[in-house]
């Protein structure tokens, strides 16, 4: 669009920089370097702003570590669905198994948090990957189907052989030393995950993975163990669910067979359908609406998951492709003006 | 056509049989290919020669008989195990990843153990230079590096360009023996004819292979030893005049022709 008297023009911002921007210093001016730049400084000021400005209420601090929490169930899953092709119905089973090892670490062998989180996060994974390694052969529904069962054998396990505390549960378990540790610690985390991701996704290793959701036959033409791939892919995404819960049942001080409840494995859905399927961040701005969303809902009683339903559906009908897509998509058409 | 011929044994397949059912898709064929060979697999639609292929290469477990490589039994073992040996194949159908550019494509097989222990194309991506490795590998198939075809996306690729991506995907692993299913159908007669030579260079840098193929006048300028498949089973084998004089294959060819 060119106009005769300014001689200027009007032009995409990310047209040029597309081209160059696989290699950092091909960015030629502040104006390209703040464009690619601003969508994440924004998330990272937002999540490094919010303990601070969430400290005068405590509840409202938990509220944001369950954003942080459902946010990594979501990553896990998104990585799991859209980038190796296994949709896993099972969240909750991470989730729950890094809880569990957790809360054993802490009060059978007396591990303080700083260790028992990592431990049980290394470890649960370990365990959540062997245990998936039958399914690794299975597609699609079958998948899911099958992940959905792993929850909910394990709280049937747990209760008929009233092993783990039974029904009731650990309790007792050590907190953290304060609440900006103890948001900070999560914070970080997860954004150690979503970047650490969203890096490994492009790299050589990260490419097998995606190759194998594009076309798996012929990744064993290519001398690659398709099975082998599944399985590291699985173990990257076992260790962010058992992370969220190692972590949430130190800032709660208990875990009980709830860890493995249903919602745990579906929230992470939503989260994921609502910010973007495939992006990795949009799950965590799926959750960051959720989470609050379903906290507001508390006042109307029984109407809240109406409400919520009425939401999602909302998203997913007029809004498929997912916010983090949809704003991207806005954010490439963002013109300048050039002189010509 | 290498001429070095110390007739050394790479391939052997005994009475290999696949059968679906009642279908005998592959029935009792034995086929020896030795080191240098080019040897081209013919035969009407549905004879068997994906089949057969298959086999070898351990997409399908056959029903019975035996394959061995360099004298090692490796019947139903693994397709990537046999492709981590240096069996590598192309696809009939074209099986790219549609989802990544065309050069992406090849960083795939670069990182395989196989490419990581000996080294992919002429040795190249041990070191992780696999997406310059990968362009020069798209460069020598045909894959104008200028003009950015190599950085488009693989489904947005015409046919011509899936085909020799499906040979890329050999390259790249430094193959011993290349299995060839229809690499030249589908291609533009100038661009078979840019593709023989290849063909022949591969084959005197001591790359084995085995070339399914419709176009006989093409295969037959790079085919040393041809084998004719029909309804499963081996008709006759033997250097390409032999064979396609063969009353059976005449017949298997232009029989039906006459007939109706
Ligand atoms: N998975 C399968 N299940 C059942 N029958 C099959 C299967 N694969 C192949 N067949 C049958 O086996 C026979 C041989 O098929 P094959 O694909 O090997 O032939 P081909 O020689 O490669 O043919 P074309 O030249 O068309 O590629 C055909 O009759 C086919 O229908
Ligand atoms: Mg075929």
């Amino acid at each position: 669009m060119t106009t005769e008297t300014t001689q200027k023009r009007r032009e995409r911002i990310d047209r040029g920089i597309k081209v160059r921007s696989e290699s950092l210093y091909a960015l030629n001016s502040f104006e390209e370097i703040a464009y690619l730049l601003t969508p994440r400084v924004l998330l990272i000021a937002a999540f490094v702003l919010m303990p601070l400005i969430l400290s005068p209420w405590p509840y409202w601090g938990r509220v944001g570590l369950s954003v942080c929490i459902l946010a990594l169930l979501s990553i896990s899953f998104d990585f799991l669905a859209n980038y190796v092709g296994l949709v896993s119905l099972g969240g909750a089973f991470f989730y729950g198994v890094g809880g569990y090892m957790a809360a054993v670490l802490n009060t059978e062998l007396g591990l303080p948090p700083v260790l028992s989180i990592p431990v049980a996060t290394l470890l649960g994974a370990g365990f959540c990957t062997l245990a998936l390694l039958p399914c690794l052969p299975l597609r699609g529904i079958y998948f899911a189907i099958v992940t959905l069962m792993y929850p909910l054998l394990m709280t049937r396990i747990i209760e008929a052989f009233d092993i783990l505390g039974g029904t009731e549960g650990f309790r007792g378990i050590d907190g953290f030393s304060g609440f900006f540790t103890e948001q900070y610690g999560l914070i970080l985390a997860m954004f150690i995950a979503l970047f650490g991701l969203r890096r490994f996704v492009n790299m050589d290793g990260g490419l097998v993975i995606r190759a194998v959701k594009d076309n798996d036959q012929s990744v064993r033409a290519s001398g690659i163990s398709v099975t082998r791939t599944k399985a590291k892919a699985v173990f990257l995404a076992s260790l962010t669910g058992c992370f969220a819960g190692a972590y949430y049942i130190h800032m709660y001080s208990n875990v009980g067979i709830s860890s493995f409840a249903l919602d745990l494995s579906i929230m992470p859905i939503a989260a994921t359908i609502i910010g973007g399927a495939g992006t990795l961040v949009g799950p965590v701005l799926g959750a960051a609406i959720l989470v609050p969303l379903s906290e507001f809902l508390r006042d109307f009683g029984s109407l809240r998951i109406v409400v919520y339903a009425l939401v999602l559906t909302g998203f997913v009908v007029f809004r498929s492709e997912g916010l983090m897509n949809y704003m991207t998509r806005k954010y490439q058409q963002v013109e300048r003006w050039v002189k010509i | 056509m290498s001429t070095h011929h110390t007739k050394e044994p790479i391939l052997e397949i005994r009475s290999l049989s696949k059968h679906f059912g009642g279908v005998k898709a592959v029935d009792d064929v034995s086929l020896t290919v030795n080191r240098g060979d080019v040897v081209g697999i013919i035969g009407p639609n549905g004879s068997g020669k994906t089949t057969l292929i298959n086999c070898i290469t351990g997409f399908l477990k056959p029903t019975k008989g035996t394959v061995s490589f360099h004298g090692k039994d490796i019947t139903g073992k693994k397709p990537h195990k046999i492709a981590d040996m240096g069996i590598n194949r192309t696809f009939q159908i074209m099986r790219p990843y549609f989802s990544m550019p065309a050069y992406k494509n090849l960083v795939i097989p670069l990182s395989s153990p196989r490419a990581k222990r000996v080294g992919g194309w002429r040795g190249g991506g041990k070191h992780g230079d696999r997406d310059t490795v990968a362009v020069d590998i798209l460069e020598e198939l045909g894959f104008e590096r200028d003009s950015r075809v190599p950085y488009k996306m693989a489904g947005t690729l015409p046919t011509g360009y899936l085909k020799r991506l499906e040979l890329g995907r050999c390259l790249a692993l430094r193959p011993e023996l290349i299995i060839c299913d229809e690499v030249f159908s589908g291609l533009s007669a100038s661009e078979i004819s840019s593709l023989v030579p290849l063909i022949e260079k591969l084959n005197g840098q001591g790359i084995t292979m085995i070339m399914i193929e419709h176009r006989l006048a093409e295969l037959f300028r790079v085919a040393n030893r041809v084998m004719a498949l029909s309804y499963g089973e081996k008709v006759t084998e033997g250097e390409p005049d032999e064979v396609i004089n063969h009353p059976k294959v005449r017949e298997a060819y232009l029989g039906s022709e006459e007939d109706f």
